[in-house]
């Protein structure tokens, strides 16, 4: 059963500004509507409770990808097509590239957005646990200006994230940062459209054989998307050998809390993470 | 009750501005008030890629479109593939060798094809099936239709 459609609003702004007027003027009446590719699939199932949405999918100045010297900034509506055809994020940032590719199909790809991904802040996405382990950050805009927040501790609850209502996320960039070993993993029930059971994104720096910087995140095994710094601890420092890959994933398995779903179990859940994180760590010495 | 808003595109060449409610998907639009019902709704969800249609030479799921995001774009539809009598040379592999059976997945397999071997016209099996990896039949077991974009770009 599909949602009422004569009962939906969805007005285009004519840029950001104007936009960010809305958001300020009418206190959470407008919440912004990107590629759709989310927000959609809610219409058809009849679950798209808000009714009044702001069409960003236009604003072509939040649709870039620039390179500086320390990092790559994206606008927001940068689509997942977007992504992939970037040589700067196939080089040094393989695993957003690798998600982007692994979400939907071509068609899902050309319309869903970075941004999107995140404000949408489903558990099981893909883009999240890469950008969490390439410690991304995130502009927010208001009408007040724009402030920078770190990605890593954005979302706060199941579907909570702190950015306030009169704010866009508009740009997402990440620090470049060489010598970083990279591990990106989804596991679904096939190849093309699927949703994850479990995703795992990691990068490692060795010296030697001990690890100097380590940032692992994984999707679908908590509310939110999660940054695993109690495990990256247990590794940070440490000589990276078969007793220490031992170690963390049992501190893994601590730090998780997978549940049983229609996509998959809480057990399989927990085995085949501990798997992921091991694979990781084993490839990457 | 909100109320409708004018959106005008064209659809294979031709110009509409049609009244319309901002959250019609674009699929419904093009079926019930175009009456091109050749894009079918499989899923309705953006799973299977039955309602595939091309915008702005991008192809994208229609169910997932809302008309208002529409607007000003171009978009072409499995009745802008042939021209005239003059079948696409992926539309003509589909016959000859099989592609399609019961016809759901055809329109948006044919789109999906077109679409591939426009950005790429000799693929690789690999991106053969990267480009068709959005779109599901329930009738082939999908090699039927794999050898007919490999017939239809040896032509």
């Amino acid at each position: 059963m599909r949602g009422y459609i004569p009962s939906y609003q969805l007005i285009t702004p004519a840029s950001v500004a104007e936009a960010l007027s809305l958001l300020a003027n009418e206190p959470r009446k407008w919440k912004p509507f990107a590629g759709g590719t989310d927000l959609m699939v809610l219409l058809e199932a009849a679950k798209l409770s808000h009714r009044d949405y702001l069409n960003i999918w236009p604003l072509n100045e939040l649709r870039f990808i620039t390179v500086d010297k320390s990092h790559v900034t994206l606008g927001a509506l940068s689509t997942y097509t977007d992504v992939q055809a970037n040589e700067v994020l196939r080089t040094e940032f393989p695993m957003l590239c690798q998600a982007a590719s692994e979400t939907g199909g071509l068609a899902i790809q050309n319309r869903g957005t970075l941004g999107g991904n995140i404000i949408n802040a489903s558990p099981a996405a893909d883009s999240p646990p890469a950008l969490l382990a390439y410690d991304a950050q995130l502009e927010l805009s208001s009408n007040g200006g724009t402030r920078w927040v770190s990605y890593n501790g954005f979302h706060t609850g199941y579907k909570q994230m702190g950015i306030r209502y009169d704010e866009l996320l508009t740009r997402i960039r990440l620090p470049r940062t060489p010598g970083l070993t990279h591990y990106y993993r989804k596991v679904g029930t096939r190849k093309a459209q699927a949703i994850s059971k479990v995703c795992l994104a990691g990068v490692l720096r060795l010296r030697a054989s001990e690890v100097e910087d380590v940032r692992i995140a994984l999707g679908s095994v908590a509310p939110i998307p999660l940054r695993c710094e109690r495990t990256e601890n247990v590794l940070r420092g440490r000589n990276l050998d078969s007793a220490l890959i031992q170690t963390a994933t049992e501190e893994l398995a601590a730090e998780i809390s997978p549940i049983d779903d229609i996509r998959s179990t809480k057990d399989y859940r927990l085995r085949v993470s501990q798997n992921l994180l091991a694979d990781f760590l084993t490839r990457s010495h | 009750m909100e109320s409708k808003v004018r959106v005008s595109f064209t659809v294979n060449g031709n110009a509409h501005a049609l009244e319309v409610y901002p959250m019609a998907r674009l699929l419904d639009v093009l079926r019930e008030q175009l009456r091109l019902t050749g894009t079918k709704e499989g899923c309705g969800e953006g799973e299977c890629g039955a309602c595939a249609v091309m915008i702005n030479g991008e192809i994208v799921n229609s169910c997932l479109v809302p008309i208002a995001q529409a607007e000003g774009a171009e978009i072409k539809t499995i009745e802008g593939v042939a021209v005239g009598d003059q079948l696409h040379s992926v539309q003509q592999a589909f016959i000859e060798h099989g592609g399609a059976q019961c016809g759901i997945c055809t329109p948006g397999m044919v789109l999906a094809a077109v679409d591939l071997l426009s950005r790429n016209p000799q693929p690789t099996d690999d991106e053969i099936r990267v480009g068709l990896a959005g779109n599901l039949c329930r009738c082939t077991g999908y090699m039927k239709i794999f050898e007919s974009v490999v017939r239809a770009y040896q032509k």
